[in-house]
């Protein structure tokens, strides 16, 4: 059996009376890439700054790299890339002098700093801007810039706080391809994000939290056939065709929502469905078929309301 | 051997001091100038003509200029720790990427103090260059001087550093800043002796730091003997230095390892 490089039984984080993170347990695996999924407020920072350790958990045991954060925070934490949500760049140095700055914590050498620094500024594709201030960046350039500096000490394994949020398509599929890249090269990366085509794409495992506890977990495909079906059916109805075809609709689908504005069928095999509901004489003004995602799994995991 | 991480804070320091160094030469060099040629030259020969021995029987100018010294070591400390810790949480953020590395909160705390005390030591030797060249003082005399003055600074170095954490909001330090500096700066002992205040006011006077600087400045640059005895005078800035530091290394983890 392999060993797990991140431990989390029973563990808890508390602010104050609030609960933020409530008894989770997981296991991380050398090598993978594992996912928190959850909503706003879920927990997923709160547990990725106990794994950082730079914040102790209130109760429950955690273990990093077969250590303990409490004490031997200082150990884990150099071994460790931290990509965190907020962007923390000093935005009055250069791109260079960020990175030679956050080098020099983990006492690298200022020459081997800057051979690291060319090959992660190439990485991330920024080799253009080395001597720019960070100011000047745009907001997908800080983001790669704060990729390379969490990579900088060569860690072993990579906590990912959102990595792509406020990034655009192009910008997104230029970080996948670099997290996959890492995966390659044997970087075990802790991702946390909401976007289901992300955690789809790099997750091998992933647990969804909701209101800092773990709902589910499976990789993005034991999640799909355990909570969701193959296909969903998207229909829009006229008012009075709505109230008519609701009855036919329950005869053949797996699981059906109506929402504000349309009805999601969800089934094994829409052409099927969508046959059957012609043959009863129901016609949509619009239809639209497609395969189940994990977003279909996380809405009905975490629901459609927001919390806040 | 491995440079000890606090020294890794003062290095980055010094790198964005790189930076932004052309701010402080204004009040490195232009403010002891200023000072001195407004109150020391200008007031001091009004107030020379009629002057007792309330200053110790040297010129106003030279017992104005040891008394500065000091008072500008507290200002220099005041802004350089309280600032930078505040957007180092706040604004610039740079604590949480450094507590992302293997430096502590206790790293980051010493390391800022270091670099408080390297800036004290610098600003204050450009003090005593000042005070030579308006010929209040021999420059060796302000040079021993340099030690109490930094001495002094520490002693509000660390305790701001401390509320900078400790506060929630801005707010509340600017007006920490507008309502207590004007008067320590003002009461410090720099411009008239303490004696002269109200009954009431003295006792204030003595408990800040700043007094304790002024009067082992003026001392060391005048030869007049201390107000307090050396070790009472010492003793209690190196304290009030050592328990701001405590206080704000512990409250530094707090705000930090939430
Ligand atoms: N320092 C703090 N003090 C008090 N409450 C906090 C603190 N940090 C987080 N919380 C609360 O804990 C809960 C979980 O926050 P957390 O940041 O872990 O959520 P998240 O899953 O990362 O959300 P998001 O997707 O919005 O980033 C939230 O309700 C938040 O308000
Ligand atoms: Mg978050």
């Amino acid at each position: 059996m392999v060993e797990s490089l991140v431990v989390g039984r029973g563990l808890s984080k508390k602010f104050g009376d609030f609960t933020a993170v409530d008894d989770i347990d997981f296991d991380i695996y050398p090598g993978e890439a594992f996912g928190f999924l959850g909503p706003n407020g879920a927990g997923k920072s709160s547990t990725m700054r106990m794994i950082g350790a730079v914040s102790p958990a209130t109760s429950g045991r955690l273990s990093v790299l077969g250590m303990d954060p409490r004490t031997e925070g200082i150990k884990i934490r150099g071994r460790l890339g931290v990509v965190p949500q907020e962007d923390n760049l000093d935005r009055e140095l250069s791109v260079y002098e960020n990175l030679l700055t956050h080098g020099r914590y983990f006492h690298m050498k200022k020459a081997e700093i800057d051979l690291r620094i060319d090959e992660l500024l190439e990485f991330v594709q920024l080799s253009e801007r080395r001597d720019d201030r960070v100011d000047l960046l745009s907001g997908g350039m800080k983001r790669r810039l704060i990729i390379a500096r969490g990579l900088i000490n060569e860690p072993d394994l990579v906590i990912l706080d959102e990595p792509t949020t406020g990034l655009d398509p192009q910008a997104r599929h230029v970080v996948w391809d670099r997290l996959y890249q890492l995966k390659r090269e044997g970087v075990t990366l802790i991702i946390t994000t909401h976007y289901m085509d992300e955690a789809e794409q790099l997750c091998d495992r992933l647990v969804v939290m909701d209101k800092g506890r773990i709902v589910a977990e499976g990789s993005p495909r034991e999640l799909l056939e355990r909570y969701s079906t193959r296909d969903v059916l998207e229909m829009r109805f006229d008012a009075d065709q709505h109230l008519q075809a609701m009855p036919v609709i329950e005869e053949v689908a797996e699981r059906t929502e109506e929402l504000p504005d349309r009805v999601m069928i969800y089934t094994h095999n829409a052409d099927e469905v969508a046959a059957y509901l012609a043959r009863r004489d129901i016609h949509p003004i619009s239809t639209l078929i497609r395969r189940s995602t994990l977003e279909d799994v996380f809405l009905r995991l975490t629901g459609r309301q927001l919390i806040e | 051997m491995t440079t000890p991480r606090a020294f890794l804070i003062v290095e980055s320091e010094w790198r964005y001091y790189k930076r932004t160094w052309r701010g402080t030469v204004i009040t490195t060099w232009l403010r002891p100038i200023l000072f001195l040629l407004a109150m020391g030259v200008g007031l001091g020969t009004l107030i020379d003509r009629t002057a007792d021995q309330a200053l110790g029987g040297a010129g106003y100018l030279a017992f104005l200029a040891p008394g500065l010294m000091a008072a500008s070591a507290m200002q220099t400390a005041i802004t350089d720790s309280s600032w930078p810790v505040r957007t180092g949480i706040k604004w610039r953020k740079h604590f949480w990427a450094q507590i992302s590395t293997p430096v502590t909160p206790d790293d980051i705390l010493n390391g800022l103090m270091i670099w408080v005390f390297i800036r004290l030591v610098f600003v204050s030797t450009a003090f005593a260059v000042v005070i030579w060249a308006f010929g209040a003082a021999p420059l060796g005399r302000g040079l021993t001087a340099v030690p109490a003055a930094v001495l002094c600074g520490m002693a509000f170095a660390s305790p701001m550093a401390f509320l900078a954490a400790w506060f929630k909001e801005d707010s509340t330090m600017i007006a920490l800043f507008r309502f207590s500096l004007i008067p320590l700066f003002l009461f410090s002992g720099a411009f008239f002796p303490i004696d002269r205040l109200p009954d009431f006011l003295e006792p204030l006077a003595l408990v800040s730091p700043v007094w304790h600087g002024v009067d082992l400045c003026r001392s060391i640059t005048l030869g007049t003997p201390l107000t307090l005895s050396l070790w009472v005078e010492v003793g209690y800035l190196l304290a009030v230095t050592v328990v701001g530091w405590w206080a704000a290394i512990r409250q530094l983890r707090k705000t930090l390892n939430l």
